[in-house]
């Protein structure tokens, strides 16, 4: 079975970032939230509520896939994609194809931030706002 | 600089529009925070001229293992406090410290007075000075929603505000964190206020890779663990700092009415549970924190006739629910959460703001002071009328409220009633009369705070008063802590962050450190401190205590003042010989 990352407990959401940290930690060795491919944001301030920002683990048809000029981007068992980094360009097309804007871009780097569904913001969310559920392989 | 042998210092001088970089290397000892903090007061201060004179300097720090770790939260502010004239200290949360961290600076200094009002964008890459004369007279929470509108870098900026009370140069101001948080004491708000700086903002997208990831992952995740699947920590999530209303009324250490009594007959109705049943609405954490301690509450006002309502949310805590609750007499959670929210809107600090209006409450009631000075009829539980006066004190409306706007030492300096002007070296008392340790942990703290030293909880262990013992341990704990300030980890996570765990987090980031170069280091810290004191003219012997401390019973009995002078010249004497060592 594949896994995808889920987000509908968001309402329960403190606001620590603590998914933000260990996502950049964990997949790109780099301390700064910018390198997170989960992004926690406001929507109106702090007293706003929380939303993540992050890959919906599409299906079938991945925008971001069929954006790319260079074959980077694989589909992903369950959904999403996987980056190729030797391949990829950096054009940014993937960016700009995600309606939900869940690709970030790497300035240091020149490569999209992907999120590979590996669950470890779950992990290290403590308030249970997301998690990893199981998915039938699409591909 | 994580991974870097050096400190690195942003200098703003508001008065030239000018920045400075330096890297510090003799800095880098002190670990950051309070340690980084009190060299560069000390270096940047001038005790010759007043508090609030341009060329005092404002310090930001941030210590060594700022949000890299959990619960790693606090940037620290330091200054020459208006309030008491000399060390001025304050921590605050929310987002200031990965921001700063992600800015790539350690510390911030800034100087001068802008020539009008102004706000600041400290970037990675750049600082701009920019415009604030259309926000000047805006509460803070205002200022914060135009900020966020008109700077990039949402959700990885912080934004730091004054409201009026800071403009107006209140002696107690506070300065706002991301709406939530505070530098609460000592009057941070109002010497930003003298430098024409309504607000700043911190935006960092710095990149900064690990440098060892299996040792520094192995430990983030022990520490996780022990915040998130241990009891240490627990409290604070579920009914957060407001559970301790209960406990402290019930062994007779909730100040209530201006200290006149140590129990409330109403706490039942203003402690933890109540307001979690009645008003709390949401939780929320420092950036890197997992716990999440900050209650925010919510209270619905009729605005207008004709069913008009509007719902509004505040955060509440412990010390608020003592100050603008017990303290004055305040009954119901709403009035309480009414309170904060004007005492927000103005930008004082809540403890000083509630402490001061309990000592006028009483002036008033003993002819020390009329009702043409108070404008309004100040009386325990008289919440309408308190909200009146939060607003007088923050904007000094008359002869009076200007006094009582320095704080309530100067205050009662001038109208009297000295004996029941509940402060500490004039900085207003934090919510606990538990016993000696209260007393004199807070009369010998360097800043005067509750937390310089948790005598109050030496208190509530201690069984037996033993003098040399208590003595001991808020000297040991006031050391302690500078070390732990110098990191700088939120000190709710005391527990978590143990020496060994110390040691194990900053070896795990390059720290070469042992047991005992953090004794030495929190030390050299003390001394500084104790050395800017002294230059700012403070002399602990000649510290004053009202009355009141030793005539209303605290948990452990009636304190005899004799006893307390002497613990405090036992006190001193220990510092004397720290500072010949």
């Amino acid at each position: 079975m594949a896994k995808v990352l889920r987000t509908e407990g968001m309402n329960k959401c403190i606001g620590c970032f603590t998914c933000m940290l260990t996502c950049a930690g964990v997949n790109q060795q780099n301390h700064s939230i910018t390198k997170s491919a989960i992004k926690v944001r406001t929507r109106g301030g702090m007293k706003g509520n929380f939303v993540a920002i992050v890959c919906l683990a599409c299906k079938d048809e991945r925008a971001c896939a069929e954006a790319c000029p260079s074959g980077a981007l694989e589909r992903r068992a369950g959904g999403g994609v996987l980056l190729n980094a030797k391949r990829c360009i950096g054009c940014k097309k993937c960016v700009s194809a995600c309606i939900v804007g869940a690709v970030n871009y790497d300035e240091i780097n020149h490569k999209p931030i992907i999120c590979k569904h590996c669950g470890v913001c779950a992990r290290f969310c403590p308030h249970e706002c997301l998690r990893l559920e199981e998915v039938e392989n699409d591909i | 600089m994580i991974y870097e042998k050096h400190i690195k210092v942003l200098y703003i001088d508001l008065k030239n529009n000018k920045i400075k970089i330096e890297h510090r290397e003799d800095l880098y000892e002190y670990l950051g925070g309070v340690g980084t903090a009190s060299k560069l007061l000390e270096e940047n201060m001038r005790p010759e001229l007043d508090p609030l004179h341009e060329d005092q300097p404002v310090i930001f720090s941030i210590g060594a293992a700022s949000t890299i770790y959990p619960v790693v939260t606090k940037t620290v502010a330091m200054f020459v406090s208006p309030l008491t004239g000399e060390l001025g200290e304050s921590y605050a949360g929310g987002r200031l410290a990965l921001t700063m961290f992600m800015a790539g600076y350690d510390a911030i200094v800034i100087t001068g007075k802008a020539k009008k009002p102004s706000y600041i964008t400290i970037n990675s890459n750049n600082v701009e000075f920019k415009d604030a004369r259309a926000i000047w007279g805006m509460s803070s929470d205002d200022v914060g929603g135009i900020i966020r509108e008109r700077e990039p870098g949402s959700g990885k900026r912080s934004i730091i505000r004054i409201g009026p009370a800071g403009e107006n140069q209140v002696s107690f101001a506070s300065a706002c964190v991301d709406t939530y948080r505070h530098f609460g004491r000592l009057g941070l708000g109002a010497v930003l206020g003298s430098k024409n700086l309504k607000a700043i903002t911190v935006i960092g997208d710095r990149n900064i890779p690990v440098k060892n990831f299996k040792d520094y992952f192995k430990v983030y995740q022990e520490i996780y663990k022990k915040v998130t699947d241990t009891e240490i920590m627990a409290k604070y999530h579920d009914l957060g700092t407001p559970i301790n209303v209960e406990p402290l009324n019930e062994f007779g250490a909730l100040p209530t009415r201006n200290l006149q009594s140590n129990k409330f007959e109403h706490a039942e109705a203003i402690n933890g549970e109540t307001f979690a049943k009645n008003n709390l609405v949401r939780k929320l954490a420092c950036t890197g924190c997992p716990v999440g301690c900050i209650h925010i509450g919510q209270f619905r006002r009729e605005f207008d006739q004709g069913y008009e309502y509007e719902s509004v949310s505040v955060g509440y805590d412990y010390e608020l629910i003592f100050s603008l609750g017990s303290f004055l007499g305040i009954k119901t959670t709403d009035e309480i959460l009414q309170l904060i929210e004007v005492v927000e809107q103005m930008g004082l600090d809540a403890m000083s703001a509630g402490v001061a209006l309990g000592w006028a409450t009483e002036a008033l009631a003993n002819k020390l002071v009329t009702e043409e000075d108070t404008i309004v009829p100040l009386q325990f539980g008289g919440t309408a009328d308190y909200i009146k006066a939060v607003r007088y004190m923050a904007s000094k409306e008359n002869d009076f409220y200007s006094e009582l706007s320095k704080g309530i030492a100067k205050a009662a300096a001038r109208y009297g009633g000295s004996d029941y002007a509940m402060n500490f070296a004039g900085n207003e008392m934090p919510g606990y009369h538990t016993g000696y340790g209260s007393v004199v942990g807070a009369a010998v703290g360097a800043r005067h705070s509750h937390l310089c030293n948790g005598g109050y909880s030496v208190d509530q262990s201690m069984k037996e008063l033993d003098k040399e013992k208590l003595v001991d341990s808020i000297f040991k704990e006031e050391k302690e802590r500078c070390m732990l300030n110098s990191l700088i980890i939120c000190l709710f996570a005391r527990k978590v962050y143990d020496r060994e765990t110390i040691l194990k987090a900053l070896n795990a980031i390059g720290y070469e450190c042992t047991d005992e170069n953090l004794t030495e280091i929190a030390e050299k810290i003390y001394k500084t401190k104790l050395r800017i004191k002294k230059a700012l003219g403070f002399y602990l012997k000649g510290i004053k205590l009202p009355k009141r401390f030793f005539e209303t019973p605290t948990m452990n009995g009636t304190l005899d003042e004799a006893v307390a002078y002497e613990l405090i010249d036992m006190y001193n004497e220990k510092v004397n010989e720290l500072m010949t060592e």
